[in-house]
């Protein structure tokens, strides 16, 4: 059986949220980069990319992020795959914007 | 590619288990349908999710499919229809 983790049509689930919810800056900013990065003329990689670097994620990952977490998580995977930063890079920067946080 | 199915033409999806992306739902995978319109060739999503052109175009189809079909017990008149690719269906006779 290969289903995916998000292909949960028929699965037994809960009752569905249906409350609308506010986006966050932190979804605005994901989904601005997210909408950037995947545009036609930018051309650095697909919707399907992206759904499919999702889609991919640990199953216990994948239920415990938040939806945009989930996209910053396909993001970082997708920029790396294409060579437009690299792992070391990412973890560079996080480390010194955690550093300044935590200064702050 | 050329479409192979036309409007009213019996399908049935592909019972086919793949690791790799597809846009395929499991709950239609193998069920019985019929074309309701043919929406013209598309990149192959299964190729674009891994940075390659998508190509050969595959035709898109809606395929209309019976509750009872689907789900093994009837429900009011109510009609499935989902998007799906050529390459996950054929021909029922």
């Amino acid at each position: 059986m290969t289903r995916g983790v998000h292909d949960l049509g028929g699965q037994p689930a809960g009752p569905v949220d249906l409350a609308e919810h506010e986006r966050t800056f932190f979804d605005q900013r994901v989904d601005a980069m997210m909408r950037l990065l995947a545009h036609p003329e930018q051309g650095h990689y697909t919707v399907d990319a992206m759904r499919r670097a999702i889609e991919s994620l640990p199953r216990d990952e994948y239920f415990a992020l938040g939806y945009y977490e989930r996209w910053v998580r396909a993001i970082r995977q997708l920029v790396v795959e294409k060579g437009l930063l690299t792992e070391d890079e990412l973890d560079r920067k996080l480390a010194a914007l955690r550093a300044e946080a935590h200064r702050a | 590619m050329k479409p192979s199915f036309a409007p009213g033409d019996k399908v049935k999806v592909r019972a086919a288990e793949v690791s790799t992306h597809c846009r395929t739902p499991h709950y239609l995978r193998g069920k019985r349908g019929v074309v309701a319109r043919v929406f013209g060739a598309f990149p192959n999503p299964e190729e674009l999710a891994y940075h390659r052109l998508g190509i050969p175009y595959q035709p898109l189809y809606q395929i209309e499919f019976d509750f009872a079909e689907v789900w093994g017990r009837t429900e009011r008149a109510t009609v499935i229809t989902a998007d799906l690719f050529q390459h996950w269906l054929e021909r029922d006779r």
